[in-house]
């Protein structure tokens, strides 16, 4: 019986375009959004300033160099700002009093149009350089910029963590965060769009009065598991297919868009005992690359995101569930509503901050906490955490469901035949004793 | 034999009572009406016979043996208010509550496309439901709930929604139905309708059971003595000759010029003694026994409990 309704509500939902469309659409959009802004930046010129120099010092300019986006021009002496920014060509009036020389003056900047952050840094930078470089020669000692250079460290460090059983395994935390963040969000987005589907169509059957037809033939625990299991099926197959689209990604695209040097850097950190100073790519760039290429390790993160999201929508549609049961119209739900997406934004800001210190005390135990635990253990996972507090939070969060669905169907088999009236929370607990 | 026997229920909720101490035998082959006022508890003595929702006390017994949720596939269910996914084409949601009911697929597309043939709507097959009108939904509905030959079916407001030929063709099927072997629930607050197909009712007011009988004797019983007596002849002396036996009289003008006599009997007199007075005196056409109307018996028995 139940899986006939779990087969109709799946179908309902996979065969429409709209899930092909988003399944196949959003991964793209996603990696369009990321790629987009760098490709627009490289690809459109820069526009070109036009810059008079008010040198007050008179050693500055000479050693200012034009640059793609700006062109430095001296001022003719005695001309004030004013009217130098009268010239049509000019597009901004640089001020540089004479007290700069002495490393700590302020430079004026005199713009027609709005300036730019990238514009201020280069000019700013140029001039400390040039006075760097004067009070340097005033010391008058030989070799000065050799031995500078000499002096120069550049020190990197590589994050390897070492597992209670002995192994090491490297990791890259940058790359940890952003996982743990985008799995977060992935939860969320996930958890709350399946978790609202399953409120919205039993409101949309009550109101139909469709539900009269079925409860004939299924009773209305079934038809309330029948329901959530149908549409859970649906964000597990969307995820699965992220996956598989994900792991073909970085097995056969990824290789294809890398260019020979990365790769030849890739398979050398691959093979152990590489010293990573030896390499020309930047060590944290290539983790993250090798970790993104291991098709186990997607496939392990997916496999935790799975269990994840199917023990976080079980237990919040069937508060979802027990809701859409209890009223009317979206409306009348909104209220009731604030149960399930309170402890779901809390979910989010925990997860936040477990990604900035997955090893806190606060993210720790909102990862097993079942209500916020999806969330905050998605953040946490790809920075390695041992396996009972996964195990743990597995657990509680499945025995928490399991006895949310129990409640819910209690609400549910009263709610679905209460027309006219939004009934509150305490009206709920009442229904939930009923015989 | 008795197909349903409902014993002593009782559904409370909160503090309301929806029924009280209810019971009533639906013999099996025959319809039955299940009446009463709006909000008399109707729905929830369907809902129990559904197994949708379980009574407080008392005892639902189901052909022989008490009922379980495995029943259900043996009864159809029509309710009032009633309706089907709209996204859904109409073919595919069909077999859909067919197979709810325990069909498998084939033996539901094998008899939906009969019962679609015999309603002349196998053209609507691979229609949304969207498209239908509240009619034509009907239609696919009522099938839905007698597909699967169940033993019980329930039948709540059949009629509403629908034109009268529609209604006419609605009825001869529930009637067929009957005929061949099913035992018909039918809830309605069109008593016309009732006179029409019921053999036996119960009115429920307010969760009790406050009048259960045949249709035919409880029509005569609230008739109390009630006759009319069709003739040609002087009034004036009918009805002093006939006073000691009647207690009201009417008399009034038929289309053919015949006068027709309304009456009722007095204690103890019986029509026979009303005919013996009569006939000396008048010429009497047809005498005719006067049934109440299912109307005049709902609002007499349900004033009656009231009160």
């Amino acid at each position: 019986m139940v899986s006939i309704i779990i087969r109709r509500e799946y179908l309902e939902r996979v065969k429409k375009k709209s899930f092909i469309f988003t399944t196949i659409l959003m991964p793209i959009l996603m990696l369009g959004l990321m790629v987009l802004p760098t490709l627009i930046m490289t690809m459109t010129e820069p526009d070109l300033r036009n810059i008079v120099v008010v040198d007050e010092t008179g050693q500055i300019y000479a050693q200012l160099k034009s640059e793609a986006n700006i062109h430095y021009s001296e001022s003719e002496v005695g001309k004030s700002v004013d009217s130098l920014l009268g010239d049509e060509d000019v597009d901004a009036v640089l001020v540089i009093p004479g007290n700069v020389m002495d490393g700590n003056g302020m430079m004026k900047l005199y713009n027609k149009n709005a300036s730019s952050l990238t514009m201020e840094t280069q000019i700013t930078s140029q001039v400390n350089d040039i006075v760097e470089q004067h009070k340097l020669s005033t010391y008058d000692i030989d070799n000065l910029s050799a031995i500078l250079d000499a002096v120069k460290s550049d020190v990197t460090l590589q994050n390897i963590r070492a597992d209670e059983d002995g192994a090491t395994s490297e990791s890259s935390t940058g790359l940890s965060y952003i996982l743990g963040i985008l799995l977060t969000f992935m939860l969320y987005i996930l958890i709350l769009l399946y978790g609202q589907m399953v409120m919205t169509s039993i409101i949309e059957e009550k109101n139909n009065r469709v539900l009269e037809l079925i409860v004939s033939s299924v009773s209305p625990t079934k038809l309330m598991l029948g329901k959530i299991c149908g549409i859970g099926l649906v964000a597990v197959t969307q995820i699965v297919l992220w996956g598989v689209l994900l792991a073909l990604a970085s097995v056969f695209v990824m290789p294809m868009v890398m260019s020979p040097q990365i790769t030849a850097d890739l398979a050398a950190i691959q093979s152990a005992g590489v010293d990573p100073a030896a390499l020309s790519t930047d060590i944290d760039l290539l983790q993250a690359l090798a970790l993104l290429g291991d098709p186990m390790y997607i496939i392990n993160l997916f496999g935790l995101l799975l269990l994840f999201l199917i023990g976080g929508f079980m237990l919040y549609a069937a508060i979802y569930a027990a809701i859409g049961s209890a009223v009317d119209n979206i409306q009348d739900a909104s209220q009731l509503q604030s149960l399930t997406i309170a402890p779901i934004i809390l979910g989010i800001i925990f997860g936040m901050s477990a990604g900035a210190d997955p090893s806190s005390t606060i993210a720790v135990w909102t990862s097993i906490i079942p209500f916020t635990s999806p969330m905050v253990m998605m953040a946490r996972v790809p920075f390695g955490i041992p396996a009972w507090e996964i195990i743990l939070s597995i657990v509680l969060l499945y025995i928490t469901f399991f006895v949310m669905v129990w409640i819910a169907a209690k609400i549910y088999r009263v709610g679905i035949f209460m027309y006219g009236k939004k009934p509150t929370v305490k009206e709920l607990v009442k229904w939930v004793k009923y015989k | 034999m008795d197909l349903l026997n409902i014993d002593n229920v009782t559904k409370v909720f909160g503090t309301y009572h929806a029924l009280d101490k209810v019971s009533l035998t639906v013999p099996e082959g025959k319809v039955y009406g299940l009446l009463g006022p709006n909000g008399a508890g109707k729905t929830t003595l369907i809902r129990i016979i559904n197994h949708i929702t379980a009574p407080d006390s008392g005892q639902v017994i189901f052909d022989g043996h008490k009922l379980t949720h495995a029943d259900v596939a043996h009864i159809g269910y029509l309710p009032e208010e009633r309706g089907l996914y709209k996204k859904m084409k109409v073919g595919e949601q069909a077999l859909f509550f067919a197979q709810l009911k325990g069909l498998s697929r084939a033996d539901a597309t094998r008899e939906l496309k009969r019962w679609f043939e015999h309603f002349d709507i196998s053209s609507w097959w691979n229609r949304k439901v969207s498209e239908l009108s509240k009619g034509m939904a009907q239609k696919v509905q009522f099938i839905v709930t007698v597909l699967h030959r169940p033993k019980l079916l329930i039948f709540d407001e059949p009629f509403s929604g629908f034109d009268p030929i529609n209604a006419n063709l609605l009825r001869d099927e529930i009637l067929r139905l009957a005929a061949d072997g099913a035992t018909v629930i039918f809830s309605t607050h069109n008593m016309a309708s009732v006179e029409e197909i019921c053999d036996t009712i119960t009115l429920i007011n307010k969760g009790h059971n406050i009048l259960t009988g045949d249709v035919e004797t409880l029509r005569r019983e609230f008739a109390d003595g009630r006759y009319t007596l069709t003739f040609t002849g002087d009034e004036r002396s009918l009805l002093d000759t006939l006073s000691p036996a009647v207690s009201q009289t009417d008399v009034s003008v038929g289309e053919s010029g015949d006068k027709i006599l309304d009456l009722r009997l007095a204690a103890g007199a019986s029509l026979r003694d009303v005919i013996g007075l009569a006939n000396p005196i008048v010429e009497i056409r047809s005498v005719n026994e006067k049934k109440a109307s299912m109307n005049d018996i709902f609002i007499e028995a349900v004033s009656r409990s009231n009160s």
